[in-house]
């Protein structure tokens, strides 16, 4: 029994709340010009890139900061962030693992995710982005092999700038919406992914994104091309230390899909999300944009989001290919005094194009969720169709769940369905569970879990597994 | 515009002998009108319909003033034949007639409220319009238990004798307990490009059943807005039902509070729309107590240029525990040129409520086509039939037998 307890204590805390001691270089605080030629000074760019940094920070400055969405948060002072910050060690860029901090090989190897060669097994490439620089990045030998660039953001700008230059910005230009306008001038790192024309990626690519240092935002960018007739699948994890105050992270993710090719992208953000009393917390606002650019694409977007005290984002796809195919597959659980407003919008541009929404929605405590999605079917989107389902699960009378889709069709020959339900977990279904010797933790658990099978099936094998079990216990102490 | 609302309310309440306080309250809504304007589409509600646009693109310039002294002359002909009705006839605005011929007199009672400014929850800038600029408005008060023998109509007409180009119009209803009324608005419009800006406040007493229908349905060039606010106490019954197809723009807005314990409301559309039309229902139903119940159906069929907006929100509060909210939205688009926009939006803060909501647009169904073609219709038969069974839906939804069948014959519906 004390053993259990034990177990259901560790589980309920936040395991990745640690953060590790480790000498970093910092840009100065606060958001202006000088930062801006600061961070692309040390990451030595090109001019080119640091023009598009200035131009979006132009932009940025005539912006202001969106209010229209559910959850309200205090005012960011912008001038009281770090834009830049990055372990000591990385300043001259190992050229081996063997090279690497061992502190931050001991951080990764507490997360769960080794580095060093003899860990990996699972044939996952990992790049790994500690506050803001890529650390490592592994099995990029075999990759190459195959013609597929994986690799820091900040490397391919020096290796590959065709690619970037002209894929950067593509999806969500400089002149976007606030956070993503701030992000174009500021970012620091991401990933790098270009899957030469027919090519399948061998193995599961992934980032793992850490904050570390404190009063800094995270503002990464990665970008993934798929060039014709390729297959990549992406992995995305999230952890950040516990900390008092609100940290924010926004970042730009842009996926362009080419003819016949498919990226499909997966996240598990387990963020930190504040103490039971809603203190602390990362505020996770980014930017995901999909364009399936060439015929016959396909973009599928998975998300678990059960962490950050408030999640702000919507990954998109443009449908502008004929024949191509956008999905999303979301599930958000929110607990305590967590916050999300998460959907996705699905533009339809080219003929015969097919897009399909599942979201699940899990709110349990003082949390507050938001579904909020577009689809918008063009006039020129003939033959287009959509099928959206959301379902919001509520657990509890202090909390909240909220359903908010717009549906535009222009087209008479464009079907969309949209189906929305809100309910509670049945206690015919609990009462049935615990029956037979589960306990009302695990009844929970388990029904939770059926409730969202439907999108947790569309996770990496790998994933999947971590996944339920962190669905499990989000929801802890969330019964009786 | 700004001079032509200051000259036009100036105008207006010199002759209605209001008192210094009340000019002064009128005064504070047209200062907060001419603050705001007219909606846009930066406004979430407004969204889809731009109202400030389309009076700029389909009328230009307003007017606001209306002489209520000079009465217009009632026009017995738009009256509706071979229905026993009360009636109120409304011409260019102004009350030309409130007449409860069927009715007990003791049972009704009309009050002056011109006086009285309504603050409506929920509501923007037209609700300051129509308070600056209503110069009378009556409260119908239903007494306790007495029911309504024959139907109310109300008869909105506009004719080309009209003074300008808005109008405001204002009524209140009170339902006491046990009460009920049986309420039907019949547009009539023979004017050309105006603004028609109309609010009904609507109170249900313990028990009171109101059966509203709103029948837009012959043809005209004006742009229309009307906001129901129902307020609904225990037991209640609230049942609405908007036909919407005549008007060049219109909006619909219905905003219902469920206060009282079993309260129920029926919101029930039709859009049956073709060349440019414009139009949008607008429904917002807030749960606020336990067991209460929504129900909304919406049914577009779009031809030509046409555009329709549903926006319908379901409110559950966090007391509201047991709530039973349904809405569904469904759409045909017979043309490539026409569109319909949804946003069917849940905010939900209790656990034990059972809510949903759908919403399916697109073509007509080839199957179903070929299936009637296949048994000898021609195409377009085929096409009649299944539109006519599609909006047939909604309109076997009215409760009232007699009224339903009216409306069936006003829209040519058949069974």
């Amino acid at each position: 029994m004390d053993n259990r307890q034990k177990e259901i204590n560790d589980l309920k805390d936040y395991k990745y709340g640690f953060s590790t001691d480790i000498e970093n270089i910092q840009a100065p605080k606060g958001l202006n010009e000088d930062v801006i030629k600061f961070i692309s000074n040390i990451k030595k760019e090109p001019s080119w890139m640091l023009d598009f940094r200035l131009k979006a920070f132009e932009r940025f400055k005539v912006l202001k900061e969106p209010d229209w969405q559910k959850p309200k948060f205090s005012k960011i002072d912008y001038q009281d962030l770090y834009y830049y910050s990055a372990p000591k060690s990385m300043k001259d860029k190992p050229k081996s693992l063997d090279e690497l901090d061992p502190k931050l090989l001991e951080t990764y190897k507490k997360l769960g995710i080794p580095l060093q060669e003899q860990a990996r097994l699972n044939g996952i490439a990992v790049d790994a982005v500690f506050d803001s620089v890529s650390v490592a990045t592994t099995f990029k030998d075999e990759l190459t092999k195959q013609g597929i660039i994986f690799c820091p953001i900040s490397e391919a700008i020096q290796n590959h700038p065709e690619l970037v230059k002209k894929y950067l910005g593509s999806v969500i230009p400089t002149s976007d919406h606030f956070f993503a306008t701030l992000n174009s001038a500021v970012f620091t790192d991401g990933s790098f992914v270009y899957i030469p024309e027919g090519v399948r990626c061998p193995m599961e690519l992934s980032t793992y994104f850490r904050i570390n240092a404190s009063n800094t935002g995270q503002f990464e960018r990665t970008l993934i091309i798929a060039d014709k007739g390729s297959y990549v699948s992406y992995l995305e994890g999230c952890t950040a230390p516990m900390r008092d105050e609100n940290q924010l992270h926004a970042a730009n993710v842009e996926l362009i899909a080419l003819d016949d090719a498919e990226i499909k992208y997966s996240t598990v953000q387990n963020w930190y999300p504040g103490d039971k009393d809603g203190k602390g917390g990362i505020y996770n606002f980014v930017t995901k944009r999909g364009l399936c650019k060439g015929k016959n694409s396909k973009i599928s977007w998975t998300q678990v989001e059960t962490g950050s005290a408030i999640t702000w984002k919507y990954p998109s796809c443009i449908l502008k290919g004929d024949n191509s195919v956008g999905e999303f597959y979301s599930i958000a659980i929110t607990n305590n005094y967590q916050k999300a407003d998460t959907g996705t919008k699905m533009i339809h541009l080219g003929k015969n194009t097919k897009s399909k929404i599942i979201s699940k929605g899990i709110s349990a405590g003082s949390s507050d969720m938001t579904y909020r999605g577009l689809v918008d079917i063009s006039s020129k989107a003939k033959n287009s169709t959509n099928y959206t389902q959301c379902d919001s699960l509520l657990m509890g009378n202090k909390c909240g769940a909220h359903t908010v889709p717009y549906i535009k069709n222009k087209n008479s020959e464009s079907n969309i369905a949209h189906e929305a339900t809100t309910s509670k977990i049945s206690e015919e279904q609990l009462h049935y569970c615990q029956q037979r010797g589960l306990n009302p933790e695990e009844a929970v658990g388990l029904i939770v879990n059926g409730f969202c099978k439907e999108v947790l099936q569309q996770l990496p094998m790998e994933f999947a597994v971590e996944a339920q079990k962190l669905v499990g216990i989000s929801l802890e102490g969330s019964v009786g | 515009m700004r001079e032509q609302l200051q000259k036009d309310f100036n105008n207006s309440i010199k002759n209605l002998g209001l008192s210094q306080k009340d000019i002064e309250i009128k005064k504070f809504c047209l200062d907060n009108f001419i603050d705001k304007g007219f909606p846009n589409r930066k406004e979430e509600d407004w969204k889809f319909s731009d109202l400030n646009q389309i009076i700029k693109n389909n009328i230009g310039e307003l007017s606001f003033y209306n002489d209520q002294a000079s009465t217009n002359k009632v026009d017995t002909s738009v009256f509706v034949d071979g229905l026993e009705h009360n009636k109120i006839v409304f011409i260019n605005g102004r009350i030309e007639k409130i007449d409860f011929e069927y009715e007990k007199k003791d049972q009704i009672e009309i009050i002056d409220q011109s006086e009285t400014i309504n603050e409506f929850k929920n509501s923007n800038s037209l609700s300051d319009l129509n308070n600056a600029f209503t110069n009378k408005c009556f409260k119908i008060l239903v007494k306790k238990g007495y029911q309504l023998i024959k139907p109310l109509i109300i008869y909105h007409t506009t004719n080309s004798k009209i003074w300008s180009k808005n109008i405001n119009l204002r009524l209140n209803f009170e339902l006491d307990k046990d009460s009920s009324l049986r309420l039907i608005d019949l547009f009539n419009d023979t004017s050309e490009k105006n603004f028609l800006n109309i609010f009904y406040n609507f109170e249900l007493k313990e028990n009171a059943v109101l059966k509203n229908y709103k029948v837009d349905k012959f043809e005209n060039k004006n742009i229309k807005y009307s906001f129901n606010n129902i307020d609904q106490d225990k037991n209640s019954i609230s049942e609405t039902f908007i036909l919407s197809s005549g008007s060049n723009f219109s909006k619909n807005e219905i905003n219902c509070n469920l206060n009282g314990v079993y309260a129920s409301a029926f919101v029930n559309g039709v859009f049956s729309l073709n060349n440019d039309k414009h139009h949008e229902i607008r429904s917002i139903i807030n749960h606020l107590n336990e067991n209460t119940k929504s129900y909304q159906l919406i049914k577009s069929v779009l031809d030509e240029s046409s555009k329709a907006v549903y926006q319908g929100k379901i409110f559950v509060n966090s007391d509201a525990q047991k709530t039973d909210g349904y809405q569904l939205s469904k759409a045909i688009l017979l043309n490539k040129e026409s569109e319909f926009n949804a946003k069917p939006e849940l905010e939900i803060y209790a656990d034990d409520v059972k809510c949903s909501h759908g919403s399916a647009s697109g073509s007509l169904n080839e199957d179903s086509i070929f299936y009637l073609m296949s048994r000898g219709l021609s195409y377009q038969q085929s096409r009649e039939l299944l539109i006519n069974g599609f909006l047939l839906d909604v309109v076997e939804k009215i409760t009232d037998s007699e009224i339903k069948n009216l409306i069936k014959n006003m829209i040519g519906i058949k069974e």
